[in-house]
């Protein structure tokens, strides 16, 4: 089992508004049993930058040894992936956390819903779902068209409903306000993306299985530091916390108060 | 063949080179990466009498070649800690420090107490100061008396060599160490981290929910070598140095300017290999500046 290799970037160009696809080639591409699951990337030469950078695996080609990323440009180690030239290599630990469960989801109707740069994860997802024989339903949101992306790609695995909020691309509003016609029909849910969109889509769906993927800032990534906790939501839980780089980043939405 | 043992109270290492007490959990998650067996001794994370939630969240924040934190010494509590987390350790060979924090005397004691009766635990080491925590901490580090006192008041209860780590947040850090060997302390570790904040541009609040953490990482190292440069020229007790070492030539920079061991914190999180590959590197780097042994080279660069 790998834990850790130098990846070559294969590719690196933008995808969306700040947003860029970044294609990295290695053997740990061989070892990613799930999807959600998170790559933690070394960024930049010398000590300069101590924290690596948490980003989730949008998706695996294991016959090219190939692992696909999506990132937006938010601060100073963004910046530094995006100036990044195929060829370099990347210090990568991974793959880390616990991604989606999907082991025993067969024949099901499921509702995937992604906000902004939440979208990545799902889209690996999506696949393993497809073929394990579920039908998918992708609802994708997005603040303009300029951010939209990979709608396409989506609406080859099954229905796809896209929204932006200015209405510039799809339809006009939040994916919340589209999640109460799917509600009798969708066995389970999986959603990633900003924490006011998860509690938005948890509270909608409070009555049926559903899976979330967290965001925090983190040290290690590996659960030693305990800089990335969130609390449980079972006040009987002994421990009262879980940490999202190993407990999680996916946790079942009934798990962890948001 | 370059001796890498150090000997210091209730400590026999094979080598100076320990991870720092809160950058490395309780071992396990490194376990995955190198044999812990490697290490000279393992620092446990801070264990307070009752489990502690610790902080909100964010908890860290990167800034130029450091970190701030402020965890919160988020633990299960000495008991928990002693059942659940130290028996995987049994089967490596490893010396164990155990760093014990808390809000009063009391506190400090009763940990003390619990956790020396583990006969897994080689030493404690004293957390007066966490600069994270409303009550307790640096409350006690950074005043010389008080600090003393909790160190006389643990020395009573625990048969183990104890080691006080100092705060670097004092103007006199001299008159702190005295304190502490006028306490009997066995040993300093040194430093914790200063007290430091960031801002965030796009919500205009500080960044960490606690407003102040604590700076880690090289940012900090000139002022942990000038503080265990300063405190070697005054005090005989022994000294586990730390804040900012990434590399080998640090070690031997640390060693030269007082400290008898050293630990290893925020480099861990860049590189979880970085306590093994420092310890590798280490004999190359003693012989290439003169050295055969690390007892040898501990405190030359110090004058009295
Ligand atoms: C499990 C997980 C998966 C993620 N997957 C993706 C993804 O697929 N695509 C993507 O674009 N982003 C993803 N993120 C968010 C991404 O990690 C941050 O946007 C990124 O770290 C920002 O780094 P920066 O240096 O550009 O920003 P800065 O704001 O300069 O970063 C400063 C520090 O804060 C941390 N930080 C800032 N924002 C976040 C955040 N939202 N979450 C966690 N840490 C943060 C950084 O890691 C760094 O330590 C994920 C986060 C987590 C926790
Ligand atoms: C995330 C984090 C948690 C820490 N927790 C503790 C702790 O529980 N007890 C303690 O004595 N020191 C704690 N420290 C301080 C370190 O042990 C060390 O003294 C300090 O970080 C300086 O070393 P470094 O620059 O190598 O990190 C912590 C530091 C960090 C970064
Ligand atoms: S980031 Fe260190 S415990 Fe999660």
């Amino acid at each position: 089992m790998i834990k850790e290799e130098w990846m070559t970037i294969v590719q690196n160009k933008p995808l969306a508004l700040d947003t860029y696809e970044m294609i990295l080639s290695g053997e740990l591409a061989d070892f990613i049993p799930d999807s959600g699951q998170f790559l933690h990337i070394r960024i930049g030469e010398g000590m300069t930058h101590l924290l690596r950078r948490p980003i989730s695996i949008t998706n695996v080609n294991p016959e090219g040894k190939r692992i696909t990323i999506i990132y937006k440009m938010i601060g100073e180690g963004t910046k530094w992936l995006k100036e990044q030239q195929p060829g370099h290599k990347l210090h990568v630990l991974g793959p880390r956390g616990n991604g989606f469960p999907v082991e025993d989801v067969k024949y099901e109707k499921i509702l995937l819903v992604g906000g902004g740069v939440g979208v990545p994860p799902l889209y690996y997802l999506a696949r393993k779902l497809i073929n394990q024989h579920n039908q998918v339903i992708t609802v994708l949101g997005f603040q303009t068209k300029k951010a939209v992306f990979y709608e396409k790609k989506f609406a080859q695995l099954g229905n796809m409903l896209l929204v932006t909020e200015d209405g510039t691309a799809g339809f006009k509003g939040r994916v919340t306000d589209f999640l109460p016609s799917f509600r009798d029909e969708i066995d389970r849910y999986y959603t990633c993306g900003p924490a006011g969109m998860l509690k938005a889509v948890t509270k909608c769906m409070d009555t049926i299985p559903g899976f979330l993927s967290l965001e925090e800032r983190m040290g290690c990534g590996i659960g030693a530091c305990f800089a990335c906790v969130c609390k449980t939501s079972d006040p009987h839980d002994h421990k009262g916390y879980r940490k999202i780089c190993k407990d999680g980043p996916v946790f079942s939405a009934r798990e962890v108060i948001l | 063949m370059t001796d890498l043992a150090v000997s210091i109270p209730g400590l026999q290492l094979k080598n100076p080179v320990m991870p720092a007490s809160g950058c490395f959990g309780f071992g396990q998650e490194f376990s995955e990466f190198f044999d812990l067996s490697k290490l000279g001794a393992l620092v446990l994370k801070a264990a307070t009498l009752k489990p502690r939630y610790g902080n909100e969240t964010p908890r860290v924040a990167e800034t130029h070649s450091g970190m701030l934190n402020a965890i919160g010494l988020q633990n299960p509590g000495v008991k928990q800690i002693i059942q659940d987390e130290l028996p995987f350790l049994d089967s490596y060979q490893v010396p164990i420090i155990a760093n014990v924090a808390g809000s009063t005397v009391e506190e400090y004691v009763e940990v003390a107490k619990t956790i020396s009766q583990s006969s897994n635990i080689q030493a404690l080491e004293l957390n007066i100061s966490c600069p994270n925590v409303k009550e307790g901490g640096i409350q006690f580090g950074t005043d010389p008396k008080r600090s003393a006192n909790v160190t006389e008041q643990v020395k009573k209860v625990t048969n183990k060599p104890v080691y006080v780590k100092l705060s670097p947040n004092v103007t006199n850090i001299v008159a702190m160490a005295k304190a502490q060997a006028s306490a009997g302390a066995d040993g300093l570790s040194m430093i914790n981290t200063l007290t430091a904040m960031k801002m965030d541009l796009n919500t205009q609040k500080p960044v960490l929910a606690n407003v102040t953490g604590g700076l880690s990482g090289p940012a900090i190292k000139p002022i942990a070598i000038r503080m265990i440069y300063q405190v070697r020229q005054e005090v005989d007790l022994p000294i586990i140095g730390m804040g900012g070492i990434t590399s080998s030539e640090d070690v031997l920079e640390f060693l030269l300017a007082g400290a008898n061991a050293v630990a290893i914190g925020t480099a861990n999180f860049q590189n979880p290999y970085i306590c093994s590959n420092i310890i590798d590197e280490l004999p190359s780097t003693l012989e290439k500046y003169g050295y055969s042994s690390v007892q040898n080279c501990s405190a030359k660069g110090v004058t009295e």
